[in-house]
């Protein structure tokens, strides 16, 4: 006792500096241990429990270290097992059936109440556009070759759809990659323009909503509406739902840009991607099923009206069913466990 | 909250709850560049491996021509893999080597959450999905312009994802007792030996365990006190 209060503060730090340097079997497991639990599971609950307490061996070592030998190997080898083993702590638990069975079953219908304003306007400003396609094109038939490349003008003008006889040229499964490619990266790019303060979605759902309004005018003055709207039925019930969906999504985007919900505007503007995200995936899903339709039915001549219409709206309800949008067992605004915005580390 | 520190290169600083705060140096727009085109590099490769071999075999001469007639084989086979390869590529790579991918591995880079944490399945993907805006108008534009303005070095898909690209730390080992052992002998010669051949020996052995002597001349009093160190060894 008498000896250790002689001490001088070097010699204090010298002989906690030698009892730190004992302990390198300690940091070398627990850097081991997070290592192996950062690649997979737990082999136990004592496994699991045995990482937290090194996790605060390792900051506890880390802070003598970074006193005492500031300038050592030693404390960068506690630096790196530290990063390592709070990147390990902080990772998301990996339960891939149940994040993925939470995702469709609890999280998309979710996010569907969540974004029920915003549907309600993109479809409202679809059809708005739609129908200010078809008045322009019906009043002024010239406007048309905005909309239209002259090919299909060509075509109808000479009395037939520009999908007649489609099959005989592009198979039906290379038709409907093309398509459900195309409908895939058209509805994420509408998600993701949300980014430019919600205009770029604003401007793709104008566009497409103008390009059907005119081309229904323009094929209507040719007598091919009808034809039109026979070719349409089985796919574009839910596609055109899609693309009102995927524009709900980044109206979101947009929303938590211009009128920041969570503190900053970088914070909202991730929670909201996150958060509409999810809906993207059932989006694509969808256009899926509506591609391989458009390929393989739509074109096809001789099919009834009825049975497109019973595929179409068919379809349309299985979406329906899908989304869950009346749901009551969902809690509207639930955190992912898949698409969760990162929380902040507790404060000190 | 983790918030980052602005400086030449700025870091992550990460707040925890055993009170011992992390900083993680952030990469700027050269690291991510460097990382951007050795992928880029590779998956070209890959794609153009595919295309060029699975074509060959699909026209069964020597021949890379698409065939005049659409054929569900050719896309199957040959267009979509390539395809896949090419536009996939980041997607899949991140998701699985946890945020990494070939040219950020030799960049020495990885990504990570706001956390300091590996970034989950749907970060990842969201990042990887707002290429789209990034990507334009040409060679990523938007976002090398968000790179270069924001203070973080972000594109647009991270400030969606929440994540950002950091330096990632090298391995290192810890001294053990033979290395105390090399240490304390040279200490035992060090006054028998000529200040040259002393300050030469002790550089390339400290060097070796991770002191870094740049132009700045290190001194004899400086290198011994650090070979000192060394010679207690963690071990003891």
């Amino acid at each position: 006792m008498t000896r250790a209060r002689a001490q001088t503060p070097t010699q204090r730090d010298e002989a906690l500096q030698a009892a730190l340097l004992q302990r390198t079997e300690q940091w070398q497991s627990a850097a081991a241990r997070s290592e192996r639990l950062s690649r997979e599971r737990a082999a136990n609950l004592a496994d699991a429990t045995q990482m937290a307490d090194d996790y605060r061996l390792l900051a506890h070592d880390l802070a003598r270290a970074r006193r005492l030998m500031p300038d050592s190997r030693v404390r960068q080898y506690l630096e790196a097992a530290y990063l390592r083993a709070h990147a390990t702590l902080y990772r998301e638990a990996s339960r891939p059936a149940e994040a993925l069975l939470s995702l469709f079953r609890v999280e998309i219908p979710a996010v569907v109440r969540w974004l029920t304003p915003h549907i309600i306007w993109a479809t409202a400003i679809f059809i708005l556009t739609v129908g200010a396609g078809y008045w322009m094109v019906h009043t002024y038939p010239d406007l048309i070759s905005l909309f239209a490349s002259p090919d299909l003008i060509a075509t109808v003008e000479h009395g037939q759809l520009w999908t007649a006889g489609i099959l005989n040229i592009v198979p039906s499964s290379v038709l409907s990659l093309q398509i459900l490619t195309n409908n895939i990266v058209v509805s994420l790019f509408a998600y993701c323009a949300g980014f430019v303060f919600g205009l770029g979605t604003l401007y793709i759902l104008g566009l497409n909503g103008l390009m059907l309004g005119a081309v229904f005018a323009f094929t209507g003055q040719h007598g091919l509406d009808g034809a039109l709207f026979r070719f349409i039925v089985p796919h574009g019930c839910v596609e055109l739902s899609v693309m009102c969906l995927s524009g709900a999504a980044g109206a979101a985007v947009g929303e938590a840009l211009i009128r920041p919900a969570h503190g900053d505007r970088m914070k909202s503007f991730q929670v909201a991607a996150l958060r509409s995200g999810k809906l993207l995936i059932a989006c694509a899903l969808l256009l899926v099923g509506s591609g391989i339709i458009e390929g393989y039915l739509s074109p096809r001549a001789g099919i009834p009206l009825w049975l497109r219409m019973a595929v179409g709206v068919g379809y349309w309800l299985a979406m329906i069913a899908f989304l869950r949008p009346f749901a009551s067992d969902v809690t509207p605004r639930t955190e992912s466990t898949v698409f969760s915005p990162v929380t902040p580390a507790a404060p000190r | 909250m983790p918030t980052t520190r602005s400086r030449a290169t700025p870091e992550l600083l990460l707040d925890s709850v055993t009170g011992v705060d992390l900083a993680l140096p952030v990469a700027g727009a050269g690291a991510r560049c460097y990382a951007f085109v050795i992928d880029w590099l590779i998956r070209a490769i890959l794609f153009a491996a595919w295309y060029g071999v699975a074509a060959l075999i699909y026209n069964g001469r020597w021949s890379f021509a698409a065939p005049l007639n659409p054929d569900p084989r050719w896309f199957v086979f040959v267009v979509a893999p390539a395809a896949g390869t090419y536009f996939l590529y980041h997607m899949v790579l991140e998701l699985a080597l946890q945020g990494r991918t070939p040219g950020k591995r030799m960049a020495g880079v990885h990504i990570v959450a706001r956390d300091g944490s590996t970034p989950g399945v749907g970060a990842l993907l969201t990042r990887n999905v707002f290429r789209l805006v990034d990507s334009l108008p040409l060679f990523y534009g938007i976002g090398l312009v968000a790179t270069l303005v924001t203070k973080d070095h972000i594109r647009i898909g991270d400030m969606a994802a929440g994540t950002l690209l950091a330096y990632e730390r090298t391995d290192v080992a810890l001294p053990s007792a033979a290395d105390a052992e090399i240490a304390g002998d040279l200490l035992s010669r060090w006054s028998s030996l000529t200040s040259d051949a002393r300050q030469h020996l002790a550089i390339e052995i400290l060097s070796r365990y991770g002191y870094e002597y740049g132009s700045t001349a290190a001194t004899d009093a400086t290198l011994r006190a650090q070979l000192e160190r060394l010679s207690r060894g963690p071990t003891r």
